[in-house]
């Protein structure tokens, strides 16, 4: 049966952006260079470029976000599209016919672009197989599949402070059973040629067949962590307690939270990476997440030049426009 | 009506034939194999050169949505998709709305069977009354009133010792209990196979613990209670193995397998194809060459579609919040065949899977074509291959996964009781 890969067009460019599995590591070697020119937009003083002018770009969460959802308007807005949020109760729209229905009337709109956050895995495949051929759609997120935008700014991260990715230990702790994020970085490193990719969880949060994905499992965090370029914590839900998960908050810090103690079986240079928002005592000692090691508030900066990067890529594909010339 | 069905190859393992011979139907019964009875004139002559002749099919678990989901499908849809299908014979799990926990609604499926039906519909009863696994349903009455068998459908009993004693009651009613083997709160909210696919698309997993721990537990109360359990949808290779071996012990047990989880695994699921949302849910690749060997060593008696048709908004939604089922009646037969061109078994064998040995376990005199038996017959064209639509199928359900296969096999004509229920008109093409 043959397969094609929805999210690229005929030419092998970025139709949709839903998942970084399968991906050429140019694409996202062009989505890292991109990001990097964008990187530039936010500290000038006249932060907008017209690369989007006239497009318009709906944020359609299903799933509460606050960051997520600034930094894709932030970077739609510096990119001078116009910008529709519109967040969704998922109890409301439990049918996939609404679901449908809601998006054929967005279409009927002339929108350009869907920025989807849904809680179940599959929701951006869902919608970017049944979207009008004009429309592309963008994975903010859905349940536990796939985070791409939050996988590409992290790696974005690590090439600004790491210069060679196949010279890298990446240890990425936490619930990798619950989190897209993880799945999205591990792809992304995967791809991007790092040889050596830890995840370190209790047995509970790793998922069945995780060596799979192209990972090492480890069960102790002080052995996880030795000599580790990267540290990438996860949060932890709260409800992970009810669930049986986990037995306390309490007995998860002492075993895998994130201390200065821990950090330093690390290599002295590591830097210390988390997707927000922090559990402070949770997954990490606030001294890690706010000390000389921690670039947590740089993947938020970085998270704005990707998402305009990946925006502009994938609009930007239709020759005959202001876009070819501007950039 | 008198029929003569000349020229093919028949194919009848509960009777050990397999050769060119005419076969001759009277007042819907087999009345002659070979040579015809003196003085029989044909009131009609199917030329089934370079056809096969077969008993007409007989399938384990069909839902036709009706009573209760008219939106889906009706019973007259479903059964004139099942003659297109070869299939004669269906068998109806209790799940219906109003549930099949008294005679009237055994009635009521029998009546609208007798207006519409092109197939005959074999109601299972309820093991408990609507299900709920709280009260016995009146078993001996269900039989009396035309049950085949009993079980719960994929209705969960909490209480094992409810379980206990609804299988004591069956065994003494003498009806066959249809299990599916599947642990409620290990299953929960699982809608893949637990594996590396799953894990990939971030789906929550159905370990194979949930249906080995429910066929361990089902096996124990056999062996406590003595009643005759067939266990359905059979689809690790470790629960089979169990099953062999209380087979091996001489416990009344027998299994089934559906033609997906005979042909597809979790990694077929792709990037969310909803059509592959079953359950239980497609597994490994080393589940599925152990159900195919299950048939080949005849530890699995049947294969079955389990048809669930499906008005489309049902498959409309990210994967989790589809709901599970194939429309499978149509490809029952070219699927089946398929085992034996790869080789797993013999044709023989493959056809016994879908006549004599379901019948067997429904305890009815139907799947052969020796003289005197019922003129359920399938024929067809096993040169014949073309290209599989979907949304070609008569059933009115078109979520199938096989949309594009390429399928050998094609039915020409289905004689249901000596009466022709299906014939091939417009033939389709690769």
């Amino acid at each position: 049966m043959k397969r094609h890969d929805i999210q690229l067009d005929s030419d092998g460019r970025l139709r949709h952006f839903l998942t970084i599995e399968g991906l050429k590591r140019d694409i996202l070697t062009d989505i890292l260079d991109t990001a990097e020119n964008f990187a530039t937009v936010g500290e000038q003083n006249v932060k907008k470029v017209p690369l989007l002018r006239g497009k318009t770009i709906v944020n359609l969460f299903f799933e509460p976000s606050t960051r997520t959802r600034t930094t894709f308007e932030l970077a739609a807005k510096r990119l001078s599209a116009d910008v529709l949020n519109i967040n969704i109760n998922t109890s409301s729209t439990s049918k996939g016919e609404s679901l449908l229905d809601m998006l054929h009337n967005l279409e009927a709109m002339h929108c350009d672009m869907f920025v989807v956050r849904h809680n179940q895995s599959g929701a951006a495949h869902f919608i970017a197989g049944h979207v009008a051929p004009h429309i592309s759609v963008i994975n903010a997120g859905d349940g536990s599949h796939a985070h791409p935008t939050q996988g590409m700014l992290d790696v974005f991260t690590i090439r600004r402070h790491k210069k060679d990715f196949t010279k890298l230990r990446v240890a990425i702790v936490g619930d990798i059973l619950h989190s897209r994020v993880a799945r999205s970085e591990i792809h992304a490193l995967n791809i991007l040629g790092v040889p050596e990719i830890r995840v370190i969880a209790p047995k509970t949060l790793i998922p069945s067949h995780a060596e799979n994905l192209g990972v090492h499992v480890y069960h102790d965090m002080n052995e996880g962590l030795r000599d580790v370029d990267v540290v990438m914590m996860l949060r932890l839900q709260r409800e992970r307690m009810q669930g049986a998960f986990l037995p306390s908050e309490e007995e998860y810090f002492r075993s895998y939270g994130l201390s200065r103690e821990k950090l330093k079986l690390a290599k002295p240079d590591a830097i210390v990476m988390h997707p927000g928002p922090i559990n402070r005592g949770v997954e990490i000692e606030s001294s890690v997440a706010d000390g000389p090691q921690s670039v947590i508030l740089e993947q938020v900066t970085h998270g704005i030049a990707i998402r305009m990067a990946i925006m502009s890529m994938v609009l930007g594909r239709n020759p005959g426009g202001e876009i070819k010339e501007a950039v | 009506m008198r029929i003569l069905i000349k020229g093919g190859r028949l194919i009848d393992p509960a009777n050990d034939i397999d050769g060119t011979h005419d076969l001759y139907i009277a007042d819907s019964h087999v009345v002659a194999v070979g040579d015809g009875p003196t003085g029989f004139h044909a009131d009609s002559v199917i030329d089934a050169s370079g056809c096969n002749v077969i008993p007409g099919l007989i399938d384990l678990r069909a839902r036709l949505r009706e009573p209760g989901q008219d939106h889906k499908a009706s019973i007259e849809s479903e059964t004139r998709a099942a003659a297109s299908g070869g299939i004669t014979t269906l068998c109806l799990p209790p799940d219906t709305n109003p549930v099949i926990d008294t005679p009237a609604v055994v009635e009521l499926i029998a009546r609208r069977n007798d207006e519409a039906g092109y197939a005959r519909v074999m109601p299972l009863g309820a093991l408990t009354r609507g299900l709920k696994g709280e009260q016995l349903s009146e078993m001996l009455a269900l039989k009396n009133a035309g049950c085949v068998g009993i079980s719960n459908a994929l209705a969960p009993i909490l209480n094992q010792q409810i379980m206990r004693r609804a299988m004591e009651y069956a065994a003494n009613t003498g009806l066959t209990l249809f299990i599916h083997p599947e642990d409620p709160v290990m299953a929960q909210r699982g809608c893949a196979h637990e594996g590396a696919v799953s894990t990939r698309l971030g789906l929550a997993g159905i370990p194979e613990a949930a249906e080995t721990m429910a066929v361990a537990q089902h096996l124990m109360l056999v062996e406590l209670t003595g009643v005759r359990t067939h266990f359905c949808d059979i689809s690790t290779a470790h629960a089979l193995r169990m099953i062999k071996r209380a087979q091996h012990d001489g416990l009344p047990v027998t299994c089934d397998v559906t033609t997906h989880h005979l042909h597809l695994i979790d990694i077929d699921i792709g990037y969310f194809d909803s059509n592959c949302h079953v359950r239980p849910p497609l597994r490994s690749q080393r589940d599925r060459e152990a159900l195919r060997q299950g048939i080949a060593d005849n530890s699995i008696s049947a294969i079955c579609s389990d048809h669930q048709p499906h008005d489309a908004d049902a498959k409309l939604a990210p994967f989790a919040m589809t709901e599970p089922g194939i429309s499978g009646l149509e490809t029952l037969l070219p699927l089946s065949l398929r085992l034996a061109e790869d080789g797993d078994a013999s044709l023989s064998e493959i056809i016994a899977h879908l006549t004599i040995q379901p019948a067997e376990i429904l305890g009815l005199k139907l799947g052969q074509l020796g003289v005197g038996s019922v003129a359920d017959v399938c024929i067809y064209d096993p040169q014949h291959s073309w290209t599989f639509a979907s949304d070609e199928m008569l059933s009115a359900g078109h979520n199938s996964p096989f949309n594009g296969w390429s399928l050998k096999g094609c039915v020409t004509h289905t004689l249901l009781g000596g009466k022709l229920a299906y014939e091939l008109r417009d033939i389709p093409t690769l």
